[in-house]
């Protein structure tokens, strides 16, 4: 008896736990399928029973949501892969070749994952300027894809594979070029999977640059339009914005669903540096 | 080519996006930042040096000196409850439980980190919302009357902390999980021993043992929650007044709206002055409360 107790005081305390973390998105899932008219009425209905999707057509309609969507995917996707090659690229430099001065860039790099965005800001934004790529997705995506965090991993990584797959290669006359291409750059792969995966949730869901960067509606990221839109729309569509916040979730899901794992080391990675 | 050439050119070809990048990404910025401090520009007329004016112009801006001190309040509460949360939970989770049960707890409460703060910060404003939002209507329930969440200047407060803290604590729990499962398991059947177990179990034994990555955690939580932007530009665009106005948000008005660059940069300089100090002060404290293995 003694033991039942703490162990039910237990489970109460992670289920509160689990409601108070889920039910707002539930809220958000269930209320985004009521008619328009009726998603401010009370009490909320927290089961879809009969489930209205004029919100989400009327998301598609009234609002551009398929170019925010496509801005949106765009600018992730390019960010994604383009981390992806220069982290592995120059991660693989880091761990496996010798030269002078390599300390000291890779100190230099380092360094710089300590420097908060909002600080360059002002810099950055008259860099853009000056480059002419005010008000384009490319005022985003350039200054995204070097990435100091994502070669600290890749480093990390390509010191964890074994040396001497390289020195055999090398035995066998392959270039440096083949050692990485075929050898190194396959076993990396998993690596390369956390660089772009944390990419991709850190740019789809980046509110702070799009907003500062993108003048024209038509260049808005998801969550740039949809706080727009929030501002713009009435009180008496709230079903229709949340038609699109889970829009904008659903890529975050599935990452979540199938990424976890990678998601998980990236996040980790960084607290054990 | 000799294979020490190729590999010579292969290492400048594979090194320069990044190189190059973050040169002119970062460290170009910082200079500029350094430099932009000591000017007037507001990009229309040429840049005017102003000394240390732009700093001294901070100490007597109220709205400057507000914003600090909410982002200092806002550091101090947030990450505490983030913190205290993020580890509660990861005890209860890393207690004898099912295998299943435990992967659906540690995944529920992962979950809100891969949102996007402003599609949150959407949802939560209606949920917080005075007259129709589904909080006070559950409050109603039990005869508590509606609350003025975002339209009292300390409840606003309080909403911008419970919607990051919603968000972020998994941030925490995922590095207190990993810290938790290193603790050997005959640490505490020799704790037992000598009737260790509840809270004094808890206190003596896994918080000594988990104070690295405490440390840890709480570094990368203060950092982040230095930077707080998004949740109180959605949620109250800083007001009502400037009651949740924070420093980065004043970057961004001083900057963007107000054309004040200077200004703007000068602010910047001093959050990161912060951010390392605090990440200093820290490592201090370490020392003297951190148990290594």
């Amino acid at each position: 008896m003694t033991r039942k107790l703490p162990s039910l005081a237990r489970y109460a305390a992670l289920a509160v736990a689990a409601v108070l973390t889920l039910g707002p998105v539930w809220w958000t899932f269930t209320t985004s399928l009521r008619p328009a008219a009726e998603s401010f009425s009370l009490p909320p209905s927290f089961f879809p029973l009969s489930p209205d999707f004029s919100s989400y057509a009327a998301v598609f309609e009234q609002i551009g949501v398929p170019l925010l969507v496509l801005n949106s995917a765009l600018v992730t996707g390019v960010i994604a892969v383009g981390q992806m090659i220069t982290a592995a690229m120059a991660g693989y430099v880091f761990a496996r070749m010798e030269f002078r001065g390599k300390n000291a860039l890779f100190a230099i790099v380092l360094s710089t994952m300590m420097v908060p965005a909002q600080v360059t800001i002002v810099p950055v934004f008259m860099l853009i300027r000056g480059m002419g790529l005010s008000d384009t997705l490319l005022a985003l995506i350039l200054p995204a894809i070097p990435t100091a965090f994502g070669t600290f991993l890749m480093r990390q990584y390509f010191l964890g594979l074994p040396l001497e797959l390289g020195e055999a290669a090398a035995i066998d006359g392959a270039s440096p070029w083949r050692t990485f291409s075929s050898i190194y750059a396959p076993l990396a792969l998993p690596g390369m999977a956390i660089v772009g995966v944390l990419a991709f949730n850190f740019h789809w869901n980046e509110f702070f640059r799009p907003l500062i960067f993108m003048i024209s509606e038509q260049n808005y990221t998801l969550p740039l339009g949809l706080v727009t839109l929030q501002g713009n729309l009435g009180t008496g569509s709230i079903s229709v914005v949340l038609a699109g916040v889970v829009l904008s979730m659903v890529p975050a899901v599935v990452v979540f669903l199938f990424g976890q794992r990678y998601l998980r080391e990236g996040l980790t990675a960084g607290a054990s540096k | 080519m000799t294979t020490d050439s190729r590999g010579t050119l292969l290492r400048w070809i594979f090194l320069a996006p990044t190189m190059l990048g973050v040169g002119l990404f970062v460290l170009v910025p910082i200079v500029g930042s350094l430099v932009l401090a000591f000017f007037r520009w507001d990009i229309i007329t040429s840049p005017r040096f102003v000394g240390l004016q732009n700093f001294t112009d901070l100490a007597a801006d109220s709205t400057v000196a507000v914003s600090f001190l909410n982002t200092a309040v806002f550091v101090v509460v947030a990450v505490a409850a983030q913190l205290a949360i993020a580890m509660l939970l990861a005890v209860l989770v890393q207690s004898r439980m099912p295998a299943w049960l435990r992967v659906f707890f540690r995944s529920t409460f992962f979950f809100p980190l891969v949102l996007s703060a402003a599609s949150v910060s959407i949802l939560m404003k209606y949920l917080f919302n005075e007259s129709y939002g589904v909080i006070n209507w559950a409050l109603s329930l039990v005869g508590i009357p509606a609350v003025p969440w975002l339209t009292s200047p300390q409840w606003a407060m309080v909403v911008v902390i419970a919607v990051y803290v919603w968000q972020n604590f998994g941030f925490s729990f995922l590095l207190f999980i990993g810290g938790l499962a290193a603790v050997p398991q005959e640490v505490y059947e020799a704790g037992a021993i000598d009737g260790a177990t509840g809270w004094r179990r808890f206190r003596h034994l896994t918080l000594p043992l988990v104070s690295p990555t405490v440390l840890v955690a709480s570094v990368m939580a203060i950092i982040s929650a230095l930077q707080v932007f998004d949740q109180p530009y959605v949620l109250t665009r800083g007001g009502p007044g400037d009651s949740t106005r924070t420093v980065v948000m004043v970057i961004y008005e001083s900057a963007f709206r107000e054309l004040e660059f200077g200004r703007a940069s000068a602010i910047g300089l001093v959050l990161m002055v912060l951010i390392m100090l605090v990440t200093a002060a820290q490592f201090r404290l370490a020392r003297r409360f951190v148990f290594y293995q």
